[in-house]
């Protein structure tokens, strides 16, 4: 092998590499987004867990969990008022969990989840009538699709859509 | 050293546990007696409660949208359904599920909240005691 050859293969194998560690590393970021990492508060499963699934806090920015704990006795059409230190405790969980970054641009004030810019983004593909479905019944039914939900994972691997 | 301190420990966490639970279970008569009580000292011509006025109440939307059985559906012995989010509800009569009103907390938490969605008041300790006359009175 001459010079030019022994270059011209040592060149290929570290460009080859390169750009495959870039595209493991795109691929396990974009997952990572999706696998909220398991941060778990008993009170918070427990409460929030009753009527819903516990939404991840990652999923609103500290501003929204404020308001949402703040106005429990009028939740979404919904009385769920909690005794002060509960409340207290599960929204200091919330708040220090809470979504920064691309997941906190909301605007402010927002209370839904399925209002966030992310949201939208990210469920662009659902047509309209999916979401109509009897086992669907409204956007906040994550598990619906997403069924490692329950676990915090929503990454696309857990998603099944009902036909 | 190190185990034994780790068993003390386990030890004092179980027993406080134990404690923990004796100290808030009850079993649903027991709630009950606690509504009677509470009935007799503020209900005016209380004579006991009623299954078959709980069964009505529990079915009635009281003016507005919801009832009980909007989301305990009519059948309270089997399972439910948020009427809002859809979420499963396990069955709410103490006769199909043996944890309903066993922790007086929780209970309520709950009469505070669903009465207030359901009426938009309190209930009444005549209501909630012919509710879970109503709730005990299944499958017998």
């Amino acid at each position: 092998m001459n010079n030019t050859t022994k270059r011209w293969v040592f060149d290929t194998t570290v460009w080859t590499s390169a750009v495959m560690m870039t595209f493991v590393l795109l691929i396990h970021d974009v997952a990572a987004e999706s696998r909220f990492p398991p941060v778990a508060n008993d009170k918070w499963q427990a409460e929030c867990g009753s009527c819903h699934i516990a939404y991840p806090p990652q999923l609103l920015p500290a501003a929204s969990w404020r308001r949402v704990m703040s106005e429990l006795d009028k939740h979404f059409g919904a009385d769920a008022s909690l005794d002060a230190a509960s409340a207290a405790g599960i929204g200091a969980f919330l708040e220090s969990n809470a979504a920064r970054g691309k997941r906190a641009a909301v605007d402010a004030g927002t209370l839904r989840i399925t209002e966030a810019p992310w949201f939208r983004r990210e469920h662009r593909e659902v047509a309209a009538p999916v979401w109509k479905g009897a086992s669907v019944k409204t956007p906040a039914n994550c598990g619906a699709c997403h069924t490692t939900a329950e676990r915090g994972d929503f990454s696309e691997r857990g998603v099944r859509i009902p036909r | 050293m190190r185990t034994t301190r780790f068993v003390s420990g386990l030890l004092l966490a179980g027993a406080l546990g134990l404690t923990g639970l004796s100290a808030s279970a009850v079993t649903p008569a027991e709630l009950q007696q606690n509504f009677d009580a509470a009935a007799r000292a503020g209900v005016p011509g209380y004579t006991g409660f009623s299954a078959q006025r709980g069964r009505q109440f529990f079915n009635s939307t009281h003016g507005n949208d919801w009832s009980c059985a909007s989301c305990h559906t009519q059948d309270p012995a089997g399972p439910g359904r948020h009427a809002k989010t859809g979420r499963d509800i396990a069955p709410l009569s103490p006769v199909a599920n043996p944890q309903r009103f066993t922790d007086p907390a929780k209970a309520d938490k709950w009469f505070s909240r669903n009465c207030n969605d359901v009426l938009g008041r309190p209930c009444t300790a005549q209501e909630k005691g012919d509710v879970l006359a109503y709730l005990m009175s299944l499958g017998k």
